[in-house]
């Protein structure tokens, strides 16, 4: 195997316009950089064990887990109320409220805040949802210059790259993948690839955009109806810096991240870092409720499809997510195929119920990146039935058509000799020729690309119905 | 109709609930014995560290670590610096403190927490910007669990507090943590 510092970074899935996004593709590629793939699966498997040592430190977990997921279920029942309480509450500590219908609109009401204080410069805390709007992308058409302070995010944003996790987002990278960006973009030694240096490198070179900047952006973890606070976890402090450096904090955050009271901030602070990072809290835990003396502080609550999806039971559970991670870094196929095979904003088991909400067509391909196991759903700690919910998108995938030509082929071809259950013993009591080649064809063949890293279990000797006739249906007889 | 009414309304349509109570969460306490103890412990694994008393002046170690620092700014009457807050200092001008000492609300057992509210911090960023902090805490202060945090007063009355756990820290590449990520290379907690 190529030693891994050697390995070239393989690179995420092509996107062409609103096509489909053809994940097993670049999974493949992901997977066919060896030293990579297994460099990114012993990581996120790290991340895993690490969450269950701390989870098992915590005789209550499970409750805990219960009563984050009823208070996500009641939160969700009355948004609205709880969104005008952290309303009220914000604009009575001198924090200003802004509401956004979508991506568009909510990026349009960060550029006018910028534009009416004549803001140049801008430095990010990272947020997902900031992903989700493309608002970098926005404010530089602006001429806003953004600079993104999480060293990960602050990797990827140098590289041209998306975030490929959600809370480690250049897990796929090594060093020296690292060492080479920062080398073209930031001046650093050609070759040094000592992750100490690298860490320097970043603070010492983010700072002075920090000093000077004209504004500063975070986004949210929580907001807190009662008393109109919003919560920012990060381990870096570069929330801290970008919102209390700069005059102007602004926060983008999506409306489902509302919670009733500060007691039960306290069961999501328990769980979001346990279960994100195995350990016990983030370094940073920080409170804004109001702007500082001199200081200015926006909150835009963002609905971009958010409460489209509250209408529908089926996929309403998905906004019970604290954006924790927990559910990629224990898949099998997202460890071993790489946050940015799947060419959307949020990867993994959460991705595959989120982005589909946002295009059916595009990410159609996603729901059936997944083995179904379950194991996604375990780990959850607001107990999203993440499994269930993929398995409801392949079927509403099916229902309107949304299923690739050989997905169709397969499943109209599989459902004709299931549908018939004689043929379907037919078809495996032929003897051997049948019994070896009919499934092998079904699911060995260049239309399945599931089946190519997978085997089928061998076939029995003898079918289940066959041993049934022989040994209880003449029984059955003798017995009468 | 404004977005914010549009997205309220569609809310309140995709929402036909009764009306329920959110759920009371318990306290979840186990023992409050060695309370401190279990704070150290905590705040050590985060990369934080407990500066121990001296025998004829308390502040003995205090000043030892202060000594060879150029920069030094306490927001404590018990310690003396040389980089005075006045109401000219800007937040990005503390960028070149060496240390920054200050005292603490509370302690948290649980984490190993601290929590630093803008009173106590009178500029929020010597939380962030020095290379180093101390801070000052009264063990009395210390309670079990996250749960007794957030019943704390403090967040009714401040604009701005933060939970520090350690000082800053990043582990984005390979996995390698590093201390000192973008806020503060250390933080030492001094029990008075
Ligand atoms: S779905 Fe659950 S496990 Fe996955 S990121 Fe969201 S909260 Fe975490």
């Amino acid at each position: 195997m190529i030693n891994l510092q050697d390995e070239a970074q393989p690179k995420g899935a092509k996107i062409r316009g609103n096509k489909p996004v053809d994940q097993l593709e670049a999974a493949n590629r992901f997977i066919a950089a060896s030293a990579h793939q297994k460099m990114h699966d012993q990581r996120l498997w790290d991340l895993r064990k690490k969450r269950d040592a701390q989870m098992h430190l915590i005789p209550e977990w499970e409750e805990l887990r219960d009563l984050a997921s009823e208070i996500k279920n009641h939160t969700l029942d009355f948004l609205a109320d709880y969104l005008e309480e952290f309303e009220r509450n914000a604009t009575a500590n001198g924090v200003h409220v802004h509401w956004a219908k979508d991506a568009q609109e909510s990026n349009q009401i960060i550029s006018d805040i910028l534009k009416q204080h004549d803001a140049k410069t801008l430095v990010k805390s990272k947020s997902m949802l900031g992903e989700e709007c493309c608002l970098r992308q926005h404010l530089e058409q602006d001429g806003v210059k953004v600079i993104e302070t999480d060293l990960g995010e602050r990797i990827q944003q140098l590289d041209h790259e998306d975030p490929s996790h959600v809370v480690v987002p250049a897990v796929h990278k090594t060093r020296t993948d690292v060492s080479k960006v920062f080398e073209k973009t930031l001046n650093a030694q050609k070759g040094n690839n000592d992750v100490h240096y690298l860490a320097e490198v970043q603070r010492e070179t983010t700072r002075p955009y920090i000093l000077n900047a004209d504004a500063g952006m975070t986004g949210g973890n929580f907001l807190v109806a009662e008393t109109g606070a919003v919560v920012v976890c990060t381990n870096e402090g570069n929330a801290d810096l970008s919102a209390n450096t700069p005059p102007l904090h602004i926060v983008t955050v999506g409306i489902e991240k509302i919670i009733p009271k500060m007691e039960h901030l306290a069961v999501f602070i328990r769980l979001l870092s346990r279960s994100a990072l195995g350990s016990p809290i983030t370094q940073y835990t920080s409170y804004f409720r109001g702007p500082r003396k001199d200081g200015e502080m926006h909150v835009v609550l963002v609905d971009n499809g958010r409460s489209t999806r509250l209408a529908n039971k089926t996929f309403k559970p998905g906004l019970k997510c604290i954006r924790c991670g927990a559910c990629m870094n224990t898949c099998p196929v997202f460890r071993r195929s790489g946050g940015l095979s799947y060419g959307s904003v949020y990867a993994g088991p959460i991705g595959l119920i989120l982005s589909p909400g946002y295009n059916t067509h595009k990410y159609r391909n996603l729901p059936f990146a997944s083995t179904l196991n379950g194991s996604c759903t375990n780990v959850c700690p607001v107990k999203i039935n993440l499994h269930e919910q993929i398995f409801a998108w392949r079927e509403t995938l099916a229902k309107d058509n949304e299923l690739s030509l050989s997905k169709r082929v397969i499943m109209k071809t599989l459902g004709q000799l299931f549908a018939s259950p004689r043929m379907y013993r037919t078809a495996i009591q032929t003897g051997d020729r049948a019994l070896k080649y009919l499934p092998h064809f079904m699911v060995y063949n260049r239309l399945n690309s599931w089946g190519r890293q997978r085997d089928i279990p061998s076939t029995p000797k003898e079918t289940f119905h066959s041993w049934y006739a022989k040994n209880y249906q003449k029984k059955e007889k003798r017995d009468e | 109709m404004s977005s914010r009414d549009f997205i309220l309304n569609k809310i309140r349509q995709a929402c036909v609930s009764e009306p329920t109570s959110p759920p009371t969460v318990p306290f979840f306490h186990t023992s409050s014995d060695r309370i401190v103890e279990k704070f150290q412990k905590s705040l050590e694994m985060m990369g934080g560290d407990i500066l121990p008393k001296g025998e004829k002046d308390p502040y003995e170690f205090v000043k030892t670590k202060l000594a060879s620092a150029k920069i030094i700014c306490p927001v404590v009457p018990e310690i003396v610096g040389n980089c005075p807050l006045t109401e000219y200092t800007t937040p990005a001008s503390l960028q070149n403190v060496d240390y920054g000492v200050i005292r603490a609300s509370f302690g948290v057992a649980e984490t190993g927490s601290i929590c630093l509210t803008d009173q106590n911090l009178l500029i929020n960023t010597l939380g962030y910007l020095p290379q180093h902090l101390i801070i000052l805490l009264d063990p009395t202060q210390i309670v079990e669990n996250l749960h007794d945090a957030y019943a704390r007063p403090e967040w009714k009355q401040v604009h701005y507090a933060a939970l520090h756990s350690g000082p800053s820290a990043t582990a984005d590449i390979e996995g390698v943590l590093i201390r000192g990520a973008q806020g503060v290379r250390s933080l030492s907690v001094f029990f008075d």
